[in-house]
């Protein structure tokens, strides 16, 4: 069937069982934009900035198997989409972008709309490729999906000229791709997993530590088993939550900068430390000489050799997709009749437990002035802790990993490696339209709300149905706390002057606005939003401006040197 | 520590920029770096001069097989293998230097390719330290203009680096 270079674009699309596609038209694809009208398999999501185009359908697919896909135009379209491309690329989060160009002969002579997509996104990609003949639209659209979601995930960008996606030519979807340069390993080295075996079994200190990996390889079933068989205790990173139920009693919380003390302790003094895909990064090891200090034996599985002793010695390296590995530690665990010696387990835990009993979570509520923690304890408690919760960047996000407990995987949505102001709203509308009956909560501030707020129109023309929780403490919050413990108390430019009024703001775009003031409204208002089943409610919390994020690890500092509360300083 | 290392990746537009946009972006250094297709028109070979710790190399290594289109790595430093370096030197030949320059070349095994009445060309090659060699036992104000080509490597014996 001969079809153009646009329609060609859809119907790969279709082939690859896309349901939505997020983006915004332009000159350079009005072909495209054209193809996509002409059917009704691919939805269309209009957001109103490719940023958020590019972070919804990042939403999409972190809360789904799926690969999310994004379209945008060429020139600053492209340049729009860079932030969420990044975003997603430091997430290993599996997307494909289409970006129109200008057309062949145009390009390199600096064309109304033209930068260089390839070139300013190659380093934030995993892979991607510029289309110049109609031929290769198909092929090349297929390896995208097959790079994006295979191995270590990750966003591909294919960029395609204007006259490509108005050029005819047969068009016929190619079963299967096979490219030379890329086989990523699946199975892991029996050998090393047979090593790795033995270490736990014979482990006097051992520590399970987890990361994005898990919930990237769908292996958070085959993880909690191997956790309830060993005993041990176990932590997820801010990327791994759900990883493993935060409500068992195995599970330590989070470690790392704001991680628990018990997490960071056990990380600390394990004698047998198993990492499944995460990767030692600074906001959770902080310092890692001081980390080296202890001398431990460490098991490292990750899917991607080059995150294996970049920052740490590791001594077992298991190269392998985390649900094969660790489905052959279940195995041989299972054909092996050892077990850990519980009296030598049982005196770790003891330790753990003593650990345990600092509460280190433990804060001062208030009767007068809405604490964070109790916003993100009550959201818990009146969505059954089974919400999608999708955070942005700063204090709610840590107060949000903090206190919601996440028992299952893909509920927690947030931008952990480049940290990206303005993902939460776009998140929830990727993760809502993903899973049309899900509880779909967006905790956010009243700075990070601001960075993607003109989304409040997209949610009303697809009707998508998100709770909008602002912490709103006047402060960028973050920043504010590191001046304060850091930089003498010195509040340069934290402060948001002239906020709109929020609740307000959400009525003149149609949807319903609270503004909540005294914690006895708080659950009240929770209550309130989410039986409101079909309309999105912005619930704007006048929160303690002068609360910060605890226990914390000082940048630079090891594990061990913890902030608990303020009583510390 | 100085590695030589070798490297096949499809012979695509934009792939060196792949590669030497890795060595930027991750702060890795870079020596030489020289590239050419192979008798497959369809693969270039990359040889790749960089300096490092040994964790720094097993991470450049690592993060070069993680580019979608190098087809294979080997650090061939690791093992015998031998290096060659071309370089072509203009150098000022008139009066008793001219016999002189001649002479040298002869010494290093060069070959004078270009004569004129008042310049040599000397092709040269051999391994970096035969070239740097080279270049300092002629008189510095005779050199009119240098280049260097970068250093190709190849695995001695039973070492290849093949599909």
């Amino acid at each position: 069937m001969v079809l153009s270079g646009a329609e060609i674009v859809i119907r790969c699309l279709q082939e690859e069982k896309v349901d939505y596609v997020f983006g915004y038209p332009g000159g350079a694809v009005l072909y495209i934009y054209d193809a996509l009208f002409n059917q009704d398999k691919v939805r269309h999501v209009l957001v109103r900035h490719e940023q958020a185009a590019v972070h919804a359908a990042d939403g999409y697919a972190r809360s789904t198997e799926n690969v999310g896909v994004a379209l945008v135009t060429s020139g600053p379209g492209a340049t729009n989409a860079v932030t969420g491309i990044a975003t997603a690329y430091c997430d290993s989060i599996p997307m494909v972008i289409i970006s129109g160009q200008v057309p062949t002969a145009a390009i390199g002579q600096d064309a109304f709309q033209e930068v260089d997509t390839v070139g300013i996104t190659r380093p934030c990609v995993k892979h991607n490729f510029l289309v110049k003949d109609v031929r290769d639209i198909a092929t090349t659209i297929k390896k995208a999906f097959y790079l994006a979601k295979t191995g270590r995930p990750g966003p591909v960008l294919v960029d395609i000229p204007k006259d490509v996606s108005m050029h005819k030519c047969e068009f016929e979807y190619p079963k299967e791709v096979s490219m030379r340069s890329y086989n990523p390993v699946v199975k892991g080295h029996q050998g090393q997993i047979r090593k790795a075996v033995q270490l736990l079994l014979e482990a006097k200190r051992p520590m399970i530590y987890t990361g994005g990996g898990v919930i990237l390889a769908n292996a958070a079933e085959q993880l909690t088993k191997l956790t309830r068989m060993l005993g041990f205790p176990i932590t997820n990173t801010l990327m791994g939550l759900g990883g493993y139920p935060a409500s068992d009693r195995q599970y330590l919380g989070m470690p790392g900068m704001h991680g628990t003390y018990e997490a960071n302790m056990a990380m600390h003094y394990s004698d047998v430390l198993l990492a499944v895909g995460a990767r030692f990064d600074d906001r959770v090891i902080g310092n890692p000489d001081h980390f080296a200090e202890e001398p431990r034996k460490i098991i490292h599985v990750d899917i991607d050799p080059s995150s294996i002793s970049k920052r740490v010695r590791v001594d077992v390296p298991i190269v392998g997709d985390l649900k094969e590995v660790l489905e052959e530690m279940i195995r041989q665990l299972e054909a092996n009749a050892a077990r850990p010696n519980p009296d030598t387990l049982g005196s770790w835990w003891k330790q753990v437990d003593e650990w345990r009993s600092r509460e280190c979570m433990k804060y001062k509520n208030s009767d007068e002035i809405i604490k964070p923690q109790f916003v993100i304890q009550k959201l818990w408690e009146v969505t059954g802790g089974d919400a999608i919760v999708t955070s942005d960047v700063g204090q709610h996000q840590m107060w949000a990993s903090q206190y919601y407990r996440f028992d299952k995987p893909r509920r927690w949505l947030n931008s952990g490696g480049l940290g990206t102001m303005g993902v939460g709203l776009p998140y929830a509308m990727g993760a809502q339209l993903a899973n049309p009956g899900a509880q779909v909560a967006c905790v956010t501030g009243e700075a990070s709300i601001q960075m993607n707020i003109q989304e409040l129109s997209t949610c009303k023309q697809f009707r998508l149905p998100i709770k909008i929780c602002n912490l709103n403490n006047r402060y960028l919050g973050m920043v504010r706390q590191w001046q304060q413990l850091f930089h003498g108390e010195r509040y340069s430019e934290s402060y948001m002057d002239s906020l709109p009024d929020f609740a307000k703001l959400a009525e003149a775009y149609g949807h319903v606005g609270l503004k909540i003031e005294r914690p006895s409204d708080v659950e009240g208002a929770l209550r309130e939003a989410f039986a409101r089943k079909n309309d999105l409610v912005f619930l704007d919390f006048q929160i303690d401006q002068t609360e910060n994020v605890y226990p914390m690890v000082q940048g630079g500092k090891g594990l061990t040197e913890m902030i608990l509360s303020a009583e510390d300083l | 520590m100085r590695h030589v290392i070798s490297l096949l990746i499809e012979n695509e537009s934009g792939a060196l920029s792949r590669v030497s946009g890795l060595f930027s972006a991750r702060g890795y250094n870079i020596e030489s770096l020289t590239v050419a297709p192979t008798e497959d028109a369809s693969m270039s070979r990359m040889t790749i001069v960089t300096t490092g710790s040994d964790d720094i190399i097993e991470q450049i290594t690592k993060q070069l097989n993680k580019l979608v289109e190098v087809v294979k790595v080997v650090d061939i430093s690791e093992a015998a293998h031998i290096e060659r370096e071309l370089m072509l030197t203009k150098v000022r030949a008139t009066g008793k230097d001219r016999e002189e320059m001649k002479r040298m070349a002869d010494i290093f095994r060069a070959r004078i390719i270009d004569v004129t009445d008042t310049s040599y060309v000397i092709e040269l090659t051999g391994n970096q330290a035969k070239l740097d060699a080279f270049i300092s036992a002629i008189d510095p104000a005779l050199v009119l203009e240098t280049v260097r080509s970068g250093v190709c490597g190849v695995g001695r014996g039973d070492r290849i680096l093949k599909v």
